[in-house]
């Protein structure tokens, strides 16, 4: 047997143990994307093989959640795509302005880079004051960050970049403060934001929303657990509510597919249909 | 290490992916061999280029112009087919994992790029092993030449442009000294030897020791 096949034994035991051992579940995760950072972590942390890894993992917490860290690192940036931000100002807010009481899923914010791009385009598209934006993540670290808002100036700069691609109808430096050498997003901007832990892979569907927004989280997943969270996301979007992925996700090799028609192929921005 | 190309005896077959990377100088290069590839190419093929992030699919479509394959930018979860040729998307990283589907992550950028050829073709040999072909052509970074050692160290076999003839002569040069490469060639004679490696046992070289029945090959 070749060593990376050996190798895939010692990832399935590793996950197997991490599942058992502290419930967090990444066997049902985008296999490249783990056995990359497996074997990074591995070669970091200083051991030989994956599974001189495991009674490590098992008996020390400290090392399980440095590892939990390296497996759910995220990057983002603001108005990342500006094309689709742009979209969703063009054919998404006409049809939340409908709307009463506008609620967006964000699912899988991470740090908050686009939770609070988000925040700028409903703000600017006089929503926000009637919006409530649920960001979730796993990740109570990221969600930490997320919530402070703080970043550094040169995201700051590719935003300012990023905004006025995606049509910004303002000016950027309206909306953070700069302190100590890092920048600090305006307070206003989170007034309507709910940060809240949410795990995709185990917690179930929150209701009534309006727009769910999961960019480039669910590539992490494998195909099972992609329909897991499309099925937790139908389920929490009313008749006619919006769902944007990533620009490389699809549905179309997903059984969420039929749920779903498509409202912009390129910026991935899908309407869930009514009763057929 | 080989040289040139001249209707090798000792050639094998059999091999079942091929990837290809490339930055500064690599679109006429990655042309050239594309286009003298057959529409009956038996096994896939990842490129991966450094690409602008602004690229929306300009290159990949330039390529299907030219070329007698499919040429597409593969979404997440793509199955991965005989004969098409998928382009790394500006912005991911692209990884082709062990049940023939494609990966895309939006991981930090490695050797500042992204997609970055060291993470396609390190997957690449994971999911590959000893069936994959790895070529590396002009280029003005070191971005390839980790993921040629690993493609080496999983039993695949590496092709580099020969940096005479390269444009950017860094990405070959770094990936030479990197792995003691089966064949340093021009553009020409790497379209021709990759045509053979990846045809079917008995169909393109001599070779006998890569048997289907081989518990190594999956």
């Amino acid at each position: 047997m070749r060593i990376s096949n050996i190798e895939n034994i010692e990832i399935d035991l590793l996950l197997e143990a991490i599942y058992r051992r502290y419930g967090y579940d990444f066997r049902s995760y985008a296999r490249a994307s783990i056995e990359r950072r497996t074997r990074q972590f591995m070669s970091h942390a200083g051991f030989t093989y994956v599974s001189d890894m495991i009674p490590r993992v098992l008996h020390d917490e400290d090392l399980f959640s440095q590892l939990v860290q390296h497996f759910s690192v995220s990057v983002t940036e603001m108005f990342r795509d500006p094309f689709v931000y742009r979209a969703v100002r063009e054919e998404v807010v006409p049809l939340l302005r409908t709307r009463h009481h506008v609620k967006v899923w964000h699912a899988g914010c991470a740090t908050g880079e686009e939770v609070y791009s988000l925040a700028i385009v409903l703000r600017e598209e006089g929503l926000y004051d009637r919006t409530t934006i649920y960001a979730t993540d796993f990740n109570d670290l990221s969600l930490e960050k997320a919530r402070a808002g703080i970043y550094s100036p040169e995201t700051i700069q590719d935003a300012t970049r990023n905004y006025q691609k995606a049509g910004g109808g303002s000016s950027f430096g309206t909306y953070y403060h700069s302190q100590y050498g890092a920048v600090r997003m305006d307070g206003r901007l989170r007034e309507k934001i709910t940060f809240a832990n949410h795990n995709l892979v185990t917690d179930s569907a929150f209701g009534e929303m309006h727009l769910v927004f999961c960019r480039n989280v669910l590539i992490y997943f494998n195909r099972e657990l992609q329909d897991r969270a499309l099925r937790v996301f139908t389920e929490s979007l009313v008749q006619g509510g919006f769902l944007c992925l990533g620009t490389k996700e699809d549905l179309r090799f997903t059984k969420a597919a039929s749920h779903y028609e498509t409202v912009n192929g390129q910026a991935k921005i899908f309407k869930k249909k009514g009763f057929t | 290490m080989r040289m040139s190309f001249d209707q090798d005896t000792t050639l094998q077959s059999g091999y079942k992916a091929v990837v290809v990377g490339g930055s500064a100088g690599s679109t006429v290069v990655m042309e050239e061999i594309l286009s003298q590839l057959g529409r009956d190419f038996p096994v896939p093929i990842l490129v991966v280029q450094h690409l602008h992030e602004s690229d929306d699919g300009g290159f990949a479509e330039h390529l299907d112009r030219t070329c007698q394959l499919r040429v597409i930018v593969p979404c997440d979860k793509q199955p991965v087919e005989k004969g098409c040729v998928y382009v790394a998307p500006a912005n991911y990283h692209m990884m082709p994992e062990r049940n023939g589907t494609i990966a895309l992550s939006v991981d930090e950028k490695v050797n500042w790029s992204r997609p970055s050829i060291d993470v396609t073709f390190d997957s690449a040999a994971h999911a590959y092993g000893n069936g994959l072909v790895a070529v590396i052509v002009s280029g003005a970074n070191k971005d390839g030449a980790e993921g040629m050692k690993t493609v080496k160290s999983c039993g695949g076999i590496a092709i580099v442009q020969s940096p005479d003839t390269a444009e950017s002569q860094v990405m070959p040069q770094a990936a030479i000294e990197a792995v003691n490469p089966d064949y340093i060639l021009k553009p020409a004679d790497i379209a021709k030897i990759v045509t053979q490696l990846v045809a079917p046992h008995g169909q393109g070289g001599l070779s006998n020791d890569r048997t289907p029945e081989d518990p190594d090959r999956r």
